[in-house]
């Protein structure tokens, strides 16, 4: 016999469902008068937030190329010079009008994702190298059983993007654009497919 | 001793035979919404270590008290008064201060407030069916509700959701959230759900149950049920390579 570990299990995940809004956001949906605002909702930026203002669009598509209606959408950035708004970020102190999170539900007639924010900055990998521009995303909805994690870059990122150390972990380089969101002046378009041919890259974090 | 040092190292790896896969054909809506392509492993940069942490001032006097937090003054949900009670810890046993816990539930009769939901069992006018409370010092929580009741989905044809109540859960790093369901003990309808059927391990299953516990009980006003909820724990920081950015 060896003296046990003693480690607790993670509780297991579950899908959010169909009502997810309900506990989440439930302005969105017509519930009114507990919540002030929905948390995460409205734009991220504030007139004194630093670095370039950006909008995010974009759609969540199932293996059957329909998009879905219901899922719920969460971000997670660094401000514009690369610090995370969090007790855990020891390199420096971000700027104290960027929150760096946000939760949008896809609209219930198109299921369209929409965020106002900023571009974000470079943050270094454990090794001191810097990681391309890019923004974690967290997707949840009826069907999805455990929440999905991935991260979207930027098209006009291209010399970064070439030597991302996470990108280039990914060994089948056709799936790299999958993570790529495209910008055009101040919109950054960037759609999640769950299943087939043009499978976003998902990631175990 | 209370260790209050920012925590800056990586989590531990999920596991992943241990939460439900991706793909799980009993449960219809995962067939076409599941990633058939492994997922790539990424050991925890700052981006997933980080995460959001919520002040106080977002929570509403009233926002864990689900009896009346929609109700009408001087009138309250109508079911089983319950309160759900727990804490909430990571895998290495310790307390998350500050985890902002978000839930909700059907009413008593199963019924949801939704747009989209058109179940027959009526809406009850006084029960929003959500709340959220931030954990405290020692990762504790509560709130008051009723007890949920079980309801019918459109998955196979006679399929019934167990009574469960949803909870969405922010530790301190992005790469610990996680949305989950709990499950109220003894309820014959937990071992026959497609959704509960979708966790592969029967204990990873019981660890979402709820005891109904006597002792917190509150005699002539209301029954307890406890809860913990695990989230993912963090290497310890000894012999930690304290590279720039980990």
């Amino acid at each position: 016999m060896v003296q046990l570990l003693n480690y607790l299990k993670e509780s297991p995940s579950q899908t959010a469902g169909p009502y997810v809004h309900i506990g989440c956001t439930p302005n969105f949906v017509g519930i009114h008068g507990v919540y002030e605002t929905d948390l995460g909702s409205g734009s991220m930026v504030n007139d004194k937030t630093r670095g370039e203002r950006i909008t995010i669009r974009g759609f969540v598509y199932d293996g059957a190329g329909n998009p879905l209606k219901d899922a719920l959408v969460e971000i997670w950035q660094a401000d514009a010079d690369g610090f995370y708004n969090s007790p855990s970020e020891t390199r420096g102190t971000a700027d104290p009008n960027f929150f760096g999170w946000a939760r949008c539900p896809g609209d219930m007639a198109t299921g369209e994702f929409v965020f106002e924010t900023i571009k974000p900055g470079r943050v270094p990998f454990k090794d001191g190298r810097l990681m391309a521009p890019h923004i974690s995303f967290w997707i949840v909805a009826r069907g999805i059983n455990i929440g999905l994690n991935t991260r979207m870059y930027f098209s006009d990122e291209e010399q970064a993007n070439a030597e991302d150390p996470i990108l280039s972990r990914i060994e089948h380089r056709v799936r790299v654009p999958t993570l790529v969101g495209q910008r055009e002046g101040d919109t950054v378009t960037f759609d999640i497919h769950l299943q087939g041919e043009k499978e976003t890259v998902f990631f175990d974090v | 001793m209370k260790n209050t040092l920012p925590e800056t190292t990586p989590f531990f790896a999920r596991d992943r035979a241990w939460h439900p896969p991706a793909f799980t054909p009993g449960y219809k809506t995962s067939v076409l919404r599941s990633p058939q392509r492994a997922l790539i492993s990424l050991e925890g940069t700052k981006s997933e270590i980080t995460g959001p942490v919520f002040g106080h001032n977002i929570i509403g006097e009233f926002d864990n008290d689900l009896l009346i937090n929609y109700a009408q003054p001087g009138e309250s949900a109508i079911g089983e008064r319950i309160m759900v009670y727990g804490r909430v810890l990571d895998e290495r046993g310790r307390g998350v201060p500050g985890a902002l816990v978000e839930f909700w539930q059907a009413n008593a009769g199963g019924r949801y407030r939704h747009k989209k939901e058109t179940y027959l069992a009526p809406l009850d006018p006084n029960f929003g069916g959500f709340g959220r409370t931030i954990t405290d010092e020692e990762g504790g929580y509560f709130f008051r509700t009723v007890k949920p009741g079980p309801y019918p989905w459109p998955n196979g044809v006679n399929d019934w959701r167990p009574a469960h109540i949803h909870f969405s859960v922010f530790g301190h790093g992005f790469s610990q959230r996680l949305i989950t369901q709990m499950y109220f003990e003894g309820d014959p309808m937990i071992w026959i759900c497609p959704i509960v059927k979708t966790v592969p391990d029967q204990e990873a299953i019981k660890s979402l149950i709820a005891a109904l516990d006597m002792n917190a009980t509150i005699p002539h006003d209301l029954r307890a049920y406890k809860f913990d909820i695990i989230l993912r724990g963090r290497r310890s920081t000894l012999f930690e390579n304290r590279l720039e950015g980990n």
